[in-house]
């Protein structure tokens, strides 16, 4: 039965319902109980937003306290991977991949295939992402790109709660390690969730709108971005269609090209730096793969090349807006 | 009684080896030996490709440790794996199709000398990345623990390692989490051309266990009764939930860095008078011999065996078939 809850609760939901349903997965990180080893409460935070909070208590042994060392415990959670656990490591900010991407790229994305397929890594690395916050440069990167370069790995990058359950369900039945990133401003949005267990398959992207003027591909929060684009086009007579890709890696293609020939016009919106990025990625696609179905040029809106900046100022003019995606579409649709 | 002193180098024989352990010590490090000296000469024909990464002189290490391990327990190695990887049961005709690029290596020829692993052995990989394997075997420990399994996980590491901070992070995760990790620093005195005078900042690396909570013991790794004993009390200790420990060996590599290293750093003489005083195989077979255990004939039985098969695995390398272009992207999943 679906009820309203929040994409935090979400994630929380999925991580209780994988663990009654399998002993083997376990969730490690800074806090993710919070108050191990401290006179007071053993699971004071329950994560830095709360996201794992009540898990500590319902799966005794398995909701694991870590020092600040990620090389130590994202390490650590890929040689259990490595013998047939399931852990689910929390990075907390994706910003801090700087301290242990080694054991992430060279470490867990390597084994399958350097192994020659003798080992299975199922591992899964949450981590939140992106702007808004006011968290400046260390704490608000969108680094989804840089995974997705990565062979071996695969990026999830859930839009809204009725996805970030079925997409972490998945996650953790995957044998593949996962980059899973949860975009800090959507932790409040409420949407309908089945209260049962269901898995998302990846590589499926969602149709998020329909329409037959100009395609849209957005990536995590840039979906709500994009709607809120699409319904102030509608109001002016172009129809977009949104396409959430879910997965950056593996990246549904077929869906992306199909909407393009469609339209004829494509807008990627990805809230990262604009160089080597999903935009750009995108981009390269449907001109390589749709280039006589164009019918205007291909925009991407993307952050800028810069750091995110703290004041509030600044920082709404770095991420893409509404604004920007309604004024692509508007040029594309006039274009010759 | 497990020593506490760091630098204590007294060891004494308490664990009675039989017959048996005797004749499968002298043969494992007779291997890889014969296995190491062989691929020098044939790494000189420019024949076999990549990097190699030599262990002849370090035999004790990796037996010695080894003998104290079961197939259930995991060891993660270094870019000098070839010694591990046999001592840990790897079969060596696969290893050395590997290292030839061949489809019949242990990993079809994916992974070559760096990165050999056979899982189902408990062997988690040699590992390019130095300092690597420290983070990745609190995860198979954490593992064994979860379960109520009474496994350990050795990590190997040298004394260049020794100086990373995923070394640093392992050791204090594996305190705090008490698991039954042995950290294994093989110190040959040299980290590439850089001397371990140089770059580790106190005399001893053991002396750096009480800074995480845990014994450290340096030991002779020349002599391989002193390497079973030291970390036979560590895996003892490990395996009865007293947590982790660090055991540094001392000892050599006769050649270089890798195969082709002139070793000019090296004092002129040094590696002889090492081969003439102190190899291991020489203290063996004498203690041995001498002691009455064993008897020359017995090694020089085992000397022809391990002689044959290494020849053999050559002849059989040079055969096999190279992996062809079907086998490019297996393995690994491609959404590109």
């Amino acid at each position: 039965m679906a009820r309203k809850i929040t994409y935090q609760q979400a994630i929380n939901e999925a991580l209780d319902q994988e663990m009654s349903r399998d002993q083997n997965v376990i969730v490690m990180g800074e806090d993710v109980a919070g108050g191990a080893g401290s006179p007071g409460e053993q699971d004071a935070w329950g994560g830095v937003l709360g996201v794992t909070r009540g898990l500590y208590h319902k799966h005794p042994g398995r909701v694991i306290d870590t020092p600040i060392s990620e090389s130590g415990y994202v390490g650590a959670a890929i040689g259990a991977a490595c013998c047939g656990m399931r852990p689910v490591a929390e990075l907390m900010f994706v910003d801090f991949l700087g301290v242990c991407f080694d054991q992430i790229f060279n470490q867990a994305a390597k084994f399958r295939y350097m192994f020659g397929g003798k080992s299975e890594t199922p591992v899964v690395i949450r981590a939140m992402y992106g702007a808004g916050f006011r968290a400046a440069a260390q704490h608000s990167q969108c680094l989804y790109n840089i995974f997705t370069h990565i062979p071996g790995l695969k990026v999830v990058v859930p839009s809204n709660p009725y996805d970030v359950k079925g997409l972490l369900i998945q996650s953790i039945r995957d044998n593949d390690p996962v980059i899973f990133l949860e975009h800090k401003a959507l932790y409040t949005m409420e949407g309908e969730v089945p209260e049962e267990s269901y898995a998302i398959p990846f590589g499926e992207a969602a149709v998020v709108r329909e329409g037959h003027d100009v395609t849209i591909v957005a990536i995590g929060r840039m979906v709500l971005k994009a709607q809120e684009a699409a319904a102030e086009l509608q109001k002016q007579g172009i129809h977009a269609e949104i396409i959430d890709p879910r997965t950056t890696s593996p990246l549904d293609t077929d869906t992306i090209l199909e909407s393009v020939e469609k339209t004829g016009r494509l807008i990627v919106v990805d809230e990262s730096h604009p160089r080597c990025s999903m935009a750009s990625d995108i981009a390269g696609l449907a001109a390589e793969r749709a280039f006589s179905s164009l019918r205007a040029p291909i925009r991407q809106i993307t952050g800028p090349h810069s750091p995110v900046p703290f004041s509030d100022a600044l920082e709404e003019l770095y991420i893409p807006s509404a604004a920007h995606i309604v004024a692509a579409a508007k040029s594309l649709k006039e274009y010759r | 009684m497990y020593p506490q002193k760091s630098n204590n180098l007294e060891t004494t024989v308490t664990k009675a080896l039989t017959r048996e352990d005797l004749l499968k010590a002298y043969r494992t490090m007779r291997t890889i030996r014969e296995f190491e000296e062989r691929l020098h000469t044939d790494f000189a024909t420019g024949e076999i490709p990549g990097f190699v990464h030599l262990y002849a002189g370090e035999e004790a290490s990796a037996t010695g440790v080894c003998m104290n391990l079961t197939a259930e327990d995991h060891i993660a190695s270094t870019h000098r794996g070839h010694g591990h990887c046999i001592a840990k049961g790897v079969d060596p005709v696969g290893m050395m199709a590997e290292i030839w690029g061949r489809k019949t290596g242990t990993c079809k020829g994916k992974g070559g000398s760096m990165h050999i692993a056979d899982l189902s052995v408990g062997m988690l990989g040699a590992n390019g990345i130095v300092g690597g394997g420290g983070p990745l075997v609190c995860g198979t420990a954490l593992a064994a623990k979860l379960r109520g399994q009474p496994h350990v996980s050795v990590c190997f590491f040298g004394d260049g390692a020794s100086n990373q901070g995923t070394i640093f992070e392992a050791m204090n995760l594996a305190s705090v989490w008490n698991l039954p990790v042995i950290f294994l620093a093989e110190n040959n005195g040299y980290a590439e051309a850089t001397s371990s005078k140089f770059s580790v900042a106190c005399d001893n690396i053991a002396d750096r266990a009480s800074a995480f909570g845990m014994p450290g013991i340096t030991v002779d790794g020349f002599d391989f009764f002193a390497v079973y004993e030291a970390a036979g009390a560590a895996i003892e200790r490990a395996r009865k939930g007293g947590g982790p420990s660090l055991v540094e060996v001392k000892l050599s590599r006769y050649y270089g860095h890798f195969e082709g290293d002139q070793q000019t750093y090296r004092a002129p003489g040094e590696v002889q008078n090492i081969r003439d005083t102190k190899d291991c195989l020489l203290q063996f077979a004498r203690r041995v011999t001498t002691g009455g255990q064993l008897t020359q004939a017995d090694l020089d039985s085992i000397d022809a065996e391990v002689k044959a098969l290494i020849d053999g695995s050559v002849v059989k390398a040079k055969s096999d078939p190279k992996p062809s272009e079907a086998d490019l992207l297996t393995d690994v999943y491609v959404s590109y």
